[in-house]
């Protein structure tokens, strides 16, 4: 029996250790869970049920009233027609936002990596320092061209000062992405006859999926979350889902609807969560992925 | 060498090519004529500027002076792809997404040519390279010698006036390297196309080409077939550039005994006479003065019983201090003038560390260099 013990203790402490780590993993996981939970339950209760109190019991009755009303009905200021105007209205300088600046910042990384000039690297630099760039300290100057560019107020003024300032951004992943594409294979190309442009959308774009999603992830997830640019550039009726839900949920007026609150902070997530979702796996891929050995 | 005025359509001529960057000169007034059909190599340590010369013939740098002519025509202002040329890389440089069909392809669809100049040149690269069942591969599903055959497949594809090597097999492992060695040398035997090829490697230039570009710091030292630039070097450093082990190298002082013109050594104990071959009449105005002595490995070698009496040769024993066996020969290290010196002798022989060995010195391929510039004293 005794040998028995002493044969098996390794195993026996590698599996403790196992039961430990996952412990603490669920639970990590259950905690960060817990606030969607509590919106999501929320959020398919009825008001009474809310008022009684319970945060995280489960519905009694299970209702998706909120869900219409935050979609098609809820009133954000003077407007009661939902949140859906305020999702498509997202949707529609979201897009060409995250497909102009990655198409960018493609082209600057294969141009800083492939194409290097005199000061080449000194640009680059200096393109970094957009990263560091607050919001807030962008806005004047930003409204005073958007002015001058006659597109203040418009969805294409919000595309452009998204675009401008995904930029830093898609232009380092690209950049760090190309800098191991050997240069030798640039050089092949242009022996074979291929030209700047053709190198780039017949070799160099070709490579470049996982990187792609990596920017496409990043960049939605940042302009679809904006606020302060959204609220500040859009034009009134236009207005991004951010400040639509932020004129919702402040809103004093009236009876505080929880349940139509979560289900439109739900509603103003899933496009995000979707993408991660989808393309989660390729994020992890991409942002560890640095060679593009043959 | 190459007769100017005639145009070959793979001839290649470099005049007076000079590669600066800012104040730095990379190349200083490089010449050279390839003749159509040539197996030409540049070799030289790395930094020697001979991947430089090579990028600016097939015009991925730009030229400061001079000119470079392929087939008579100068190229200098002509971008890469209108050169007539095909270069192969180091690093494959395979267009990853592309499968071997398409990277060999690439090069003549950007050029717009028919699908049957295609469907033929694709039929006729992968006969001559022999990877007919490869075509459908991605090039990261072949090995490293495959991936190298693609390389040189895209190179044969256009069929160019030139090829350009850029050390291709410096990453392939020791026994791949000798096999593509061989299917290289079979390939130009077999288009016979011009070759310009880049190498570190001395042994790769000695066996490869018809003649050997030997640079050093952006200048050529010698150009020569193998042979004449192992046996004949211009320099110190093109004689212990060239050879594996390298020429051993003693510092020595001419005398004159006997008539004779020669070199005294000492191996620690003793000292002899070691007499130069007549024909080196440089030595006759340096009596007494220092020199450095270059002999190969292989021409010191055991005591041949059946050589009889050879009037090039002397024999001298000599303390043997280490032996390395490489199988066909026996590789020993002794002293002479202080300096190790490598001798090359037969295994049967069986030497031993620390004996006294009797060694045959041939005499008829000695030579000889000045201490302070470096040059071949002839």
């Amino acid at each position: 029996m005794a040998d028995f013990v002493r044969a098996d203790s390794a195993g026996g402490g590698r599996a403790l250790g196992r039961i430990v780590v996952y412990g603490l993993l669920i639970l990590v996981a259950l905690y960060y869970l817990m606030p969607l939970f509590v919106m999501l339950t929320t959020s398919i209760k009825t008001l009474e049920e809310i008022r009684a109190g319970n945060l995280i019991a489960l519905p009694g009755t299970v209702t998706f009233e909120a869900w219409a009303k935050a979609w098609g009905s809820v009133c954000t200021g003077a407007d009661c027609s939902g949140l859906k105007n305020n999702f498509w209205s997202s949707v529609s300088f979201v897009l060409p936002a995250v497909v102009i600046s990655t198409l960018i910042g493609a082209f600057n990384g294969y141009v800083l990596t492939l194409w290097r000039f005199k000061g080449s690297d000194l640009l680059f630099t200096t393109m970094l320092v957009g990263c560091f760039i607050p919001f807030q300290v962008v806005l004047l100057p930003m409204a005073q061209t958007l002015g001058w560019l006659g597109l203040a107020n418009t969805t294409s003024g919000l595309v452009f000062v998204h675009v401008v300032y995904g930029l830093a951004f898609t232009t380092l992943f690209f950049r760090n992405f190309y800098v191991s594409v050997p240069e030798e294979m640039v050089k092949a190309a242009r022996i074979d006859g291929a030209g700047f442009f053709t190198i780039f959308w017949r070799i160099i774009l070709p490579l470049s999926p996982p990187i792609i999603v990596v920017c496409v992830i990043w960049q939605f997830t940042q302009i679809w979350n904006d606020f302060l640019f959204g609220v500040v550039f859009s034009g009134g009726d236009r207005q991004p889902i951010t400040v639509a839900l932020n004129n919702l949920v402040n809103t004093s007026t009236g009876v505080k609807e929880y349940n139509v609150d979560m289900a439109a902070a739900i509603i103003a997530a899933l496009p995000t969560l979707f993408v991660y979702i989808v393309a989660g796996k390729y994020f992890v891929r991409g942002l560890t992925a640095g060679s593009v050995k043959g | 060498m190459g007769r100017p005025g005639v145009t070959d359509m793979g001839s290649l001529s470099i005049r007076n090519v000079v590669k600066r960057y800012g104040n730095v000169t990379i190349l200083k007034s490089i010449d050279l004529e390839v003749r159509d059909g040539e197996f030409v190599i540049l070799v030289g340590p790395s930094g020697c500027g001979k991947s430089t010369l090579l990028n600016m013939i097939a015009g991925l740098d730009t030229v400061s002076e001079g000119e470079i002519a392929i087939g008579g025509r100068v190229v200098n202002n002509l971008p890469p792809k209108d050169r007539d040329i095909a270069m192969v890389f180091q690093s494959y440089a395979l267009y990853p997404t592309m499968n071997v069909r398409d990277n060999i392809l690439f090069g003549l669809r950007i050029r717009k040519s028919s699908p049957q100049q295609m469907e033929e040149a694709l039929a006729r690269v992968a006969k001559t390279l022999q990877m007919e069942h490869l075509l459908d591969r991605k090039p990261s599903q072949l090995s490293g010698g495959q991936r190298q055959r693609v390389a040189m497949g895209r190179a044969l594809a256009r069929d160019p006036a030139l090829f350009l090597f850029d050390e291709p097999l410096s990453n392939l492992d020791a026994k791949l390297r000798v096999d593509m060695r061989t299917e290289i040398k079979l390939l130009h035997e077999r288009v016979k196309t011009t070759i310009v090829y880049v190498t570190h490697d001395q042994i790769e230039a000695m066996t490869l080409g018809d003649r050997i570009v030997v640079m050093k710091e952006g200048e050529v030292r010698q150009v020569g077939t193998p042979q004449e630039v192992y046996d004949d070097p211009a320099d110190l450093f093109v004689a212990g550039f060239i050879g594996s082990p390298s020429m051993n190298f003693i510092r020595c002082t001419v005398e004159s005994r006997g008539g004779r013109l020669g070199v005294a050594l000492h191996d620690g104990g003793g000292s002899f006479f070691m007499p130069a071959p007549p024909s080196i009449g440089g030595l006759g105005e340096r009596v007494g003065q220092e020199v450095i002595l270059g002999i190969r490995p292989e021409q010191i070698t055991d005591k041949d019983p059946y050589a009889g009496a050879n009037p090039h040769s002397i024999e001298q024993a000599a303390r043997i201090e280490v032996v390395q066996p490489t199988g066909p020969d026996t590789l020993v290290l002794i002293h002479l003038n202080g300096t190790p010196v490598t001798c090359r002798v037969h295994p049967g022989a069986n030497p031993k560390a620390g004996q006294s060995m009797g060694l045959t010195f041939d005499l008829s391929k000695l030579v000889f260099f000045d201490p302070s510039t470096e040059k071949r004293i002839r």
